[in-house]
């Protein structure tokens, strides 16, 4: 990006001005839609603004790890397809699909949001793996946020197939679901000379000094952590940020209501 | 045995429904979206680009990339392990060579214009749904061209001579065969042939005939859905 756009970003946001004209706190439109893949158990498509993501829930059989014997297990993957940016490129996933895939991992299982107890078919013999992939479409910005709704929501879109005598027959799904009770968001705030803002557009992404993930559930409890870009934060910036992001969820969880 | 009705209902030279979008990727030079029956492609084209490292350029002309592939779960069975796979790199070398005949890239030595389609869905003729969508999308990016290409499969299930099979088709019990095929529709060449089963020609050159009035139809449902995008209304 050109430097005379990042000293632009910058310089408005000196005015309380956002590039596109947001408020700090304000996201750009979101919608999430859910059972857009019928190949996949549970699938969501989520946009905010022109940022688009599609995730999609696969279940397989396994065996447990050796030493959780009775619990299934779950796993998420984000694949930054090459196709949603110019700046992505074919092949295994780099440094930032792995952090965003982790975060929104760590969303998922710290809030025990699965129970993998209930994915035990026999124990030490057979469990359901559950896979959370997340493909991207379009990079407009906030792919983490737009990632851990879309994977809240293709959970709670999932319903798991037949199992018969340790093999899955994909062609029928029953009415069981997976039982969430929970619903860990993560909301990404950012800081720009000292301006906490929300959702940001890929531009602000690159000027961004430090961001904050904060990922709650609806009891306001805080289940996962992360801090990025180069320059630390302190007490009272963590405060602030994690009061925004509770604000947020509260206001994005709104959008689950019409699933179920 | 023999093939008397088509599993979903179809008449033997009836096509799935077919959904055609361009400009879907805000981020790409150009995108579309092509969707049969239950089979879905998206398709980006970003470039014309500099091309590195430097020894793939081409300094006459530019370089035609494309990349298929598959979202992990979007096939019907188990989950697709995410990266390249023995059958995704030949498909990719195939798409690229169904599209190549149509574009010119005289104007760009050196560079590269990168093709990647990608599939949340798929239901049988994915290959082809990819170069529908590829070469929408390749218009869209106003790559010069001599015309769109149309693909679609046609094939034999039993004695019936069928247009664009899906899954429970080609995993029929019974002879099958499977031939996707790419078309330039104003001139009526092949640009992919490809064939799993087992046909004698007769029946060969009938299908592949069908294949290039089927191709008429799909081409005018590419053709609108850049005119959706392109035409000045009112005009």
């Amino acid at each position: 990006m050109d430097y005379a756009l990042k000293d632009h970003i910058k310089e408005y946001l000196k005015n309380d001005i956002r590039y596109d004209k947001r408020k700090f706190d304000e996201f750009r439109e979101t919608s999430i839609e859910t059972g857009v893949v019928k190949n996949a158990e549970g699938s969501a498509r989520v946009r905010i603004g022109e940022t688009e993501v599609i995730v999609g829930v696969k279940f397989e059989l396994g065996e447990p790890y050796p030493d959780l014997q009775d619990e299934g297990t779950m796993s998420v993957n984000v694949e930054l397809l090459a196709m949603s940016s110019p700046e992505f490129e074919p092949g295994p996933p780099g440094i930032q699909a792995i952090e965003m895939a982790r975060v929104v991992d760590r969303g998922i299982r710290e809030s025990k949001v699965i129970d993998t107890k209930k994915l035990c078919i026999r124990k030490g013999e057979l469990v359901w793996m559950i896979n959370i992939d997340i493909c991207t479409i379009n990079d407009a910005g906030n792919l983490l946020d737009a990632s851990g709704i879309g994977a809240l929501a293709a959970l709670l879109d999932a319903k798991f197939p037949v199992e018969k005598n340790g093999k899955i027959d994909y062609k029928k799904k029953t009415s069981k679901k997976l039982g969430i009770t929970k619903q860990p968001l993560p909301i990404t705030v950012i800081k720009i000379n000292d301006k906490f803002i929300v959702d940001p557009i890929h531009e602000e992404e690159l000027v961004l000094e430090s961001r904050l993930t904060v990922t709650t559930t609806e009891d306001g409890k805080i289940c996962a952590l992360q801090k990025g870009g180069d320059l630390p934060l302190s007490l009272d910036d963590i405060s602030k940020m994690i009061d925004i992001a509770l604000a947020k969820s509260k206001e994005i969880r709104k959008l689950f209501k019409v699933i179920k | 045995m023999s093939y008397k009705k088509r599993i979903d209902g179809r008449k033997f030279d009836e096509l799935r429904k077919i959904e055609a979008k361009v400009g879907v990727i805000p981020n790409a030079d150009g995108s579309a979206y092509f969707k049969i029956g239950d089979t879905e492609a998206y398709a980006c084209v970003y470039g014309p680009k500099h091309l590195y490292p430097k020894f793939l350029q081409n300094p006459t002309k530019g370089v035609l990339r494309c990349n298929y592939n598959m979202m992990p779960f979007s096939g019907s069975g188990d989950r697709v392990r995410p990266g390249p796979s023995r059958r995704s790199k030949e498909i990719s070398l195939v798409t690229e060579k169904a599209l190549l005949p149509v574009v010119n890239l005289d104007d760009f030595p050196n560079a590269v214009v990168d093709v990647f389609i990608e599939f949340p869905q798929t239901d049988a003729g994915s290959r082809c749904a990819g170069i529908c969508a590829a070469s929408m999308a390749l218009a869209d990016a106003g790559i010069v061209m001599k015309d769109l290409v149309a693909a679609v499969s046609v094939g034999k299930v039993d004695d019936a001579l069928v247009v664009d099979l899906n899954y429970n088709e080609e995993s029929f019990e019974g002879e099958v065969a499977d031939i996707p095929v790419a078309v330039i529709p104003s001139t009526g060449e092949f640009t992919l042939l490809q064939m799993d089963g087992i046909i004698d020609k007769d029946r060969l050159l009938k299908a592949l005939d069908t294949a290039k009035k089927v191709a008429e139809k799909i081409v005018k449902i590419q053709r609108e859905a850049l005119k959706n995008k392109f035409e000045i209304k009112g005009a």
